[in-house]
């Protein structure tokens, strides 16, 4: 891994942070008043900073800062987290997903606006409450005079500075000597006398030791007059302190520096030594500073009370100045203790497995593998088809065992399939999160106070559907907030509530994701919209349509109510896209609208573009897939209960209601003529306007999983047609795309009754 | 043998940061994202020196480091804290809660190792 791949990590990060950052903002904003989701917000913003700070993404890590210092008196109850406050703070998250993305692809952010928020946050943290237009005369409220507003006031942070006197380690052995005029060598005399809470965090006065006589040649005393008898000895207590002579060409702070993490917890005493050397006897270092770095290293390994070894090891090395014979002592012992580490060392690295694996709960994976897994398995399906067929066309005698094998084969690939697919499945919340900053952004344009509601944001669908959910979401969310909600005062004087509500839900339903987008808005106005329509010139002034039928009319191409074009929803594109683009996804797309209630938008999409169960259906001698989730039921229809009904249409009775029988054959320009109803097989199908219809087919061969063959990607699109597959002998089939077709008969019936003018043409390419 | 870094960081990039840095010196790493992993791991890694961030979710630095000092047979490994807080408050904080030492993030290998040869024989 380099830095390239870190920095990658590092924005793929910032994307969950910020989600993180902007459902935690949205849960405050709420009423939500848990420390943990204020903790959470601060944590976002803190990680996203720590990390562009080690990337020196400076413009972030500013920006990231005051935001910060503004949370962290949120964090510590000096800022109460009202609407106001939230909405800048909302803004604020926009435009740090603004800096990250900008940090990431390059570009950059307006800088008036982030100076803008800046100076906001900064108001905010100074106690200042927002207010819309110019600043109030400051009415700072009193606060505990803490750090916080000077941060914000400096918000350059990249590289922190500290005059505490507890500095971040500016310690460096290189450089030092070399560039440094050499100053004429002094003697320091340096008096350390640890204390316990020394030992006690970690610190250690053999270590501080080794790193002092690395400043200059030194010299050192240890005092022992204080070590009590053996048996009156507390191992945790500091009982030695050295004097040591340093001689060195640097200055006393490079020798404090030495004492850094130490100094709270010993007394120091350092000065310099006037006349040189002379008065302290200087006596060889008495203990093996090397000892420590070689052997020492694997002796720590064995921490356990780590720090009363320290203190014995110190005790022994003293020692050992005195004795020889205590240092073969000490060696001795060193190596017992080597002995029971071997153990433990097997056990520790068994136990470290572990705790890899625990730590490890999810792995990243390159996307394309998945996809060619997902190829091949998709592969392994129509082989697996192949070989049944083939079986079943060999065999006459029913060889239970290999039909056997052969199921449990079908099996496997059906569980490995779905396996992989899994692997594939992501939840929506990503996209639902984008959509609450549009609707933020929209309705802050149009001037309307709007609440985004999501549901079901950990409903899973494959990650192909996600990508490119986000587009046609967008679009119908801004429709919503810009034409669907009315204006507040519009709102008040029909006695809704003035804020606007949208609400974002997503659910499974048989095997399919179905998402929800409803407004409280005033609902389609079907008097403009068939107005509308007629002036287009999409329908006949005199045509009769029922309230679906003038609903969907939205969908149609060209077709944009707003009267006059916004700068939001007015871009030249119209529902007709969104309809096309989750067509493109195998959905289909619902209005229901109530006048002054609000309208329902619903979508439904396939869980995976990979795969679908499907009916395989004989069509005048082609073999056609019907996607089995449309069908409701099938049925063979009877000569009594077909009927005729206009000049080319007909209906079949089922169960005392009818529905339109549509020809596959005829729609698709299989054939001329229309086939006899009561020769085929019906295929009940639920169309998208909620209405039902008689798909009519010749015959049905079977149901099977098909894998799906984009017909776009390896030919061209077909209507009427959603994609192919491979069947198991071999050949292609094409899956039948039922809301086109349904859609097609819905408008060639009425075209020829001469209302609606369709411009689908199936019977062209079909 | 090498020496352990427990390293416990709730941020996916500093802890490949650290990874890398650790690896490339010559560390043995593991790592936790938060205070409860990491004493979790703790038991079962037996690490020379301990790396960890303060804000973390779950069980802040503050806190993994008071436990670290309660566990009977690590409470003496030495702590380094690493994060971005630069203030005097939280770094007493740190001090009083038994950190060794601390290490001031931007994030710079060159400091890092540095802080833990400091601390470790």
């Amino acid at each position: 891994m380099d830095m390239n791949e870190i920095k990658e990590i590092f924005f793929q990060e910032c994307e969950e942070q910020l989600a993180e950052l902007e459902s935690g903002l949205l849960k405050l904003n709420d009423g939500d008043r848990d420390p943990e989701t204020v903790n959470a917000v601060f944590r976002a913003v803190h990680s996203i900073k720590g990390g562009a700070g080690a990337f020196g993404l400076d413009d972030l890590v500013s920006f990231a800062h005051v935001f910060e210092t503004t949370l962290d008196c949120v964090r510590s109850n000096k800022l109460e987290p009202s609407q106001d406050v939230l909405k800048v703070m909302l803004k604020s998250a926009d435009i740090l997903a603004d800096l990250v993305t900008a940090s990431r692809d390059g570009g950059s952010v307006e800088e008036g606006r982030s100076r803008g928020l800046v100076k906001e946050l900064e108001a905010l943290a100074r106690g200042e409450l927002p207010s819309g237009g110019a600043a109030p005369a400051e009415a700072p409220k009193p606060q505990p005079a803490k750090a916080a507003p000077a941060k914000a006031a400096a918000p350059a942070p990249a590289a922190p500075s500290d005059d505490s006197g507890f500095q971040p380690i500016p310690f460096t052995f290189e450089g030092f000597g070399e560039e440094e005029q050499t100053l004429e060598p002094s003697v320091f005399e340096v008096i350390f006398k640890p204390r316990r809470e020394l030992y006690a965090k970690g610190n250690e006065a053999a270590l501080l030791l080794r790193d002092l006589s690395r400043v200059g040649e030194m010299s050192i005393n240890c005092d022992v007059d204080q070590l009590p008898a053996f048996d009156k000895m507390d191992p945790e207590a500091a009982y030695f302190s050295w004097t040591i002579l340093v001689k060195t060409s640097k200055g006393e702070q490079d020798i404090r520096s030495v004492f850094e993490f130490a100094e709270w917890d010993c007394d120091l005493d350092v000065k310099v030594q006037e006349s040189t050397a002379e008065e302290l006897p200087m006596i060889p270092v008495p203990f093996d500073l090397s000892a420590l770095d070689d052997e020492g290293a694997e002796e720590d390994n064995e921490s356990s009370d780590d720090h009363s070894a320290m203190e014995s090891a110190a005790a022994a090395a003293v020692a050992a100045a005195e004795t020889a014979s205590n240092v073969t002592r000490l060696a001795a012992s060193r190596a017992e203790k080597k002995e029971s580490q071997a153990a433990a060392a097997a056990a520790a690295a068994a136990a470290n497995a572990n705790a890899n694996n625990s730590a490890g709960q999810t792995i990243r994976v390159d996307l394309d593998r998945v996809d060619r897994l997902i190829n091949l398995v998709g592969e392994l399906v129509i082989n697996q088809a192949m070989l049944s067929q083939s079986v079943i066309e060999n065999d006459n005698n029913g060889t239970s065992s290999i039909n056997m094998g052969l199921e449990e084969l079908q099996q496997l690939t059906r569980e490995i399939q779905d396996s992989v697919m899994a692997i594939r499945a992501q939840p929506v919340k990503p996209v639902f999160q984008r959509m609450s900053r549009i609707v933020r952004e929209v309705a802050d344009m149009v001037g309307k106070s709007i609440r985004l509601v999501t549901e079901g944001e950990n409903t899973e669908v494959d990650k192909t559907v996600i990508d490119k959910l986000a587009e046609p979401l967008t679009h119908m969310i801004r429709n919503a907030v810009d034409h669907g909600i009315e204006s507040p005062e519009k709102r008040e004087a029909a006695g809704k509530n003035p804020e606007g509500t949208v609400k974002l839900t997503a659910k499974h339903r048989s095997g399919r994701i179905v998402i929800e987008l409803v407004d409280d808005g005033a609902g389609i106005n079907r008097e403009r919209v068939r107005q509308k329509a007629i002036d287009n010139d999409l329908i006949a002034a005199d045509s009769n349509l029922t309230d679906e039928e003038i609903d969907n009319l939205i969908f149609m191409p060209g077709f944009s109510t707003a009267d006059k074009i916004s700068d939001i929803s007015g871009r030249g594109v119209g529902m007709d896209v969104v309809k096309r683009s989750i067509q493109a996804l195998g959905g289909r797309i619902t209005i229901s609208s109530r006048p002054g209630q609000g309208s329902t938008f619903t979508m439904s999409l396939p869980l995976t573009l990979a795969v679908l169960d499907g009916m395989v259906v004989t069509v005048a001698g082609q073999t056609l897939v019907v996607p089995l989730t449309a069908i409701v039921e099938t049925l063979q229809p009877e000569a009594s209960s077909i009927h005729s009904f206009g000049a080319n249409q007909r209906l079949i009775s089922i169960r005392n209601s009818f529905c339109p029988l549509v020809d596959v054959g005829r729609i698709l320009n299989f054939r001329g003529t229309q086939a006899n109803p009561v020769e085929g097989v019906a295929l009940l199908v639920e169309s998208e306007g909620g209405g039902q219809r008689a798909l009519m087919v010749d015959a049905i061969q079977g149901q099977r999983q098909v894998v799906i063959k984009s017909l776009e990607a390896n030919y061209t699109h077909v209507p009427g047609i959603a994609a192919a597959t491979i069947l198991g002998d071999g050949r292609v089939a094409l899956i039948l795309d039922v809301d086109a077709v349904v859609a097609a008969s819905r408008g060639q019936s009425l075209r020829q009754d001469g209302v609606l003018k369709s411009d689908m043409s199936l019977a062209a390419t079909g | 043998m090498k020496k352990k870094v427990l390293t416990v960081d709730d941020s996916r990039t500093i802890r490949n940061m650290l990874l890398v840095t650790l690896n490339n010196a010559g560390f043995e790493t593991i790592q936790a994202e938060d205070g409860i992993e990491g004493l979790e791991v703790l038991e079962e890694c037996n690490p020379d020196v301990i790396v960890t961030d303060i804000n973390m979710p779950r069980l802040d630095g503050f806190g993994f480091i008071e436990g670290v000092r309660r566990n009977e047979r690590y409470r003496a490994v030495p702590i380094l804290v690493l994060t971005t807080e630069s203030d005097a408050e939280k770094k007493n904080r740190a001090r009083q809660a038994g950190a060794t030492g601390w290490i001031v993030k931007p994030f710079d290998p060159a400091k890092l190792i540095d802080a833990i040869e400091r601390v470790t024989a």
